[in-house]
């Protein structure tokens, strides 16, 4: 550290600077849509320039939001999706996973690549989309829950972690006369929790966030989930973009300001929860890197 | 009686059916346990394959594959000589040559920044704060985007503090591919330097230290000691993104683009949504996808067998 010259010093100081400016890029469009959704429409509108604190603060933007019934339901619908998606993800993925990571099973391999190939291989979006119809799942919360059970690259993360359990303690399990899914369940998962929070942190955030499936399968407006119906709000409202949008003709003009605070509804619970679940989601970037 | 079986039978005596009965009664909860996976990715991958089918054919729902006419390569020629050809390809390259440029270079470079700080709470404080936008769903990113970029939006804004003139920059095709692509990087760029952060941590202490005697500055160790050793990880990604540059998702391309930038927003995928589900060209937009999905899977076959070659690492 001695033989630092003038020259890296005067790195240090431009790196602090560059890195409160990462801050402030980071931060401050963030911190514009909050101002932005306190302020009054009419000030905004003719406000130019960055916005340092809210143009004669209201509230009246979130009255709005609260007072439309899609955000609620939207909601409701996002949180049932979410809940009921990762219950189903995970009992599929922790039985897959199990019994892929058995060494004696003789068709391991071969299951293993049958699932495999799907990563790298399908039969496109129209396919998928007809066989989800064939199946009477669309216009149901269920489209947006049976096709996407699990993901072969979570199960595949999921099996390294079951992989890494000494195989001791699976097997004296076994010779007790333990069912495998007791062993499963009573043995390796609770070996694996970092994993399994890990995934259920993915699969979650993934349900969470989708809105593709739910625009392609769901008619019924009171079945939308919170991502579609911000997709009307932000997207198809205040443009010309698609012919075959149909669903925003309803929606009347929304107040500016409204639009900002759609946002820090739908986005707030996710950044307020999630400083204390970053050292998962790292680990999982980790978890997923270190492929086997 | 089951052990004796298992026991009395002589090896060669084990025919094909004796071996699958023994290994069902030895393993058949696994078996069991599989089930869900095995009907699911028949359901929905494999059944799937065999309806792309519908790319050789004038697919039409009521008659089925069974039923439809089968017309070989033709809505492929379709594809091929239309115009859109050009351009889907185009932009999805464009697209994808300057998310690895731009996107791809960033994280290096911010982890590599991050690394050199030397107050923790400065680097925990960027590292957590760069995370955030991460979390911000493609609905909302979108959203944010279209607000800001308006004529009337703080961008243009800033724009014409310094004299610039204002535009929509949504409905000007030159400005989608760098919008698409910075806001990309404010979203990614913090998440991505994860993996390089990762690597820099794992660089020997010893090796500094040796370098240090050696008279080397920070500079030197560098240069030296700190790019030597997060360059596998960089070559590792650099391969994989490589493989990656025909599949470019269309969730953002189609919230963000309309009639006037289609000539540069237009992606391969994008194009496959529109003609298949929106304007009910099934057959067509599924040869479409099948040619992509074609040169995606060469492309990941070939940037892994370079993988393999240049670090031994792979994905198979």
């Amino acid at each position: 550290m001695n033989n630092n010259g003038k020259g890296y010093k005067a790195f240090t100081v431009f790196n602090y600077i560059f890195m409160c400016l990462i801050i402030l890029v980071m931060l401050y469009p963030m911190l514009y849509v909050v101002l932005a959704s306190f302020s009054t429409s009419s000030e905004l509108i003719k406000h130019m320039g960055p916005l340092l604190y809210p143009l004669k603060p209201t509230g009246a933007s979130y009255q709005m939001v609260f007072k439309n019934p899609m955000i609620f339901t939207g909601y409701v619908n996002t949180i049932i999706i979410v809940v009921s998606g990762v219950l189903l993800n995970m009992t599929m993925t922790a039985l897959t996973a199990y019994v892929l990571s058995r060494k004696k099973l003789a068709l391991r391999k071969f299951f293993t690549l049958f699932i495999v190939i799907t990563m790298y291989f399908g039969g496109g979006m129209v396919p998928v989309y007809l066989t989800v119809k064939q199946l009477g799942l669309d216009n149901s919360l269920l489209a947006l829950i049976i096709p996407t059970a699990m993901s072969a690259y979570n199960m595949i993360i999921m099996r390294t972690a079951i992989q890494s359990i000494p195989e001791s303690l699976i097997e004296s399990a076994c010779i007790d006369g333990a069912k495998q899914i007791q062993v499963l369940v009573k043995i390796v998962l609770p070996l694996v929790m970092p994993t399994i929070a890990v995934l259920i942190l993915y699969y979650a955030v993934g349900h969470w966030n989708s809105w593709f499936n739910a625009m392609l399968y769901l008619r019924d407006r009171a079945k939308f989930p919170l991502q579609l119906v911000l997709r009307e709000i932000l997207i198809t409202n205040d443009t010309n973009l698609m012919s075959g949008d149909t669903a925003a003709q309803d929606s009347h003009a929304i107040a500016e300001t409204v639009q900002y605070a759609v946002i820090v509804v739908a986005t707030l619970p996710i950044l307020a929860i999630y400083p204390f679940l970053q050292k998962y989601f790292v680990k999982g970037v980790m978890v997923g890197a270190v492929k086997e | 009686m089951k052990k004796q079986t298992s026991i009395g039978t002589l090896p060669k005596k084990n025919t094909l059916g004796v071996r699958i009965g023994k290994e069902w009664r030895e393993n058949y909860e696994l078996y069991i346990m599989f089930l869900p996976a095995l009907v699911y990715y028949l359901i929905f991958s494999y059944k799937p394959m065999y309806g792309a089918l519908m790319a050789f054919q004038n697919y039409a729902p009521a008659k089925g594959i069974w039923g439809s006419d089968w017309v070989g390569f033709k809505h492929f020629m379709d594809f091929f000589k239309s115009y859109y050809f050009v351009r889907v390809i185009r932009n999805t390259v464009t697209i994808s040559v300057n998310s690895i440029l731009f996107g791809f270079t960033t994280p290096i470079i911010l982890a590599l920044l991050i690394n050199e700080l030397q107050n923790m709470k400065m680097k925990r404080l960027v590292q957590t704060v760069s995370y955030l936008p991460h979390f911000i769903s493609t609905v909302v990113i979108c959203g944010m985007i279209k607000k800001f970029t308006l004529d009337t939006g703080i961008v243009n804004d800033i724009v014409a503090l310094f004299g610039g003139e204002r535009v929509t920059f949504l409905n000007k095709p030159e400005y989608f591919v760098p919008v698409y692509i910075i806001s990309d990087i404010w979203q990614g760029v913090g998440w991505g330097s994860i993996i390089y952060l990762a690597a820099l941590s794992g660089i020997s202490q010893e090796l500094y230290e040796a370098a240090m005697i050696d008279g080397a500055g920070r500079w030197r160790q560098t240069i030296h000691v700190t790019i030597p050793g997060i360059l596998p990880t960089i070559i590792t990604m650099l391969i994989l993104r490589m493989g990656r540059i025909l599949s470019v998702g269309y969730e953002k391309i189609i919230l963000l683009y309309n009639p006037m930038t289609m000539e540069t927003a237009d992606i391969i995928s994008s194009f496959v949504y529109r003609k298949g589900l929106q304007e009910q060209n099934l057959s067509f937009s599924t040869a479409v996808g099948l040619f992509n999905s074609a040169i995606n899977l060469t492309l990941l076959m070939i940037t892994n067998k370079i993988s393999k070659k240049v670090n031994d690492t792979a994905l198979w």
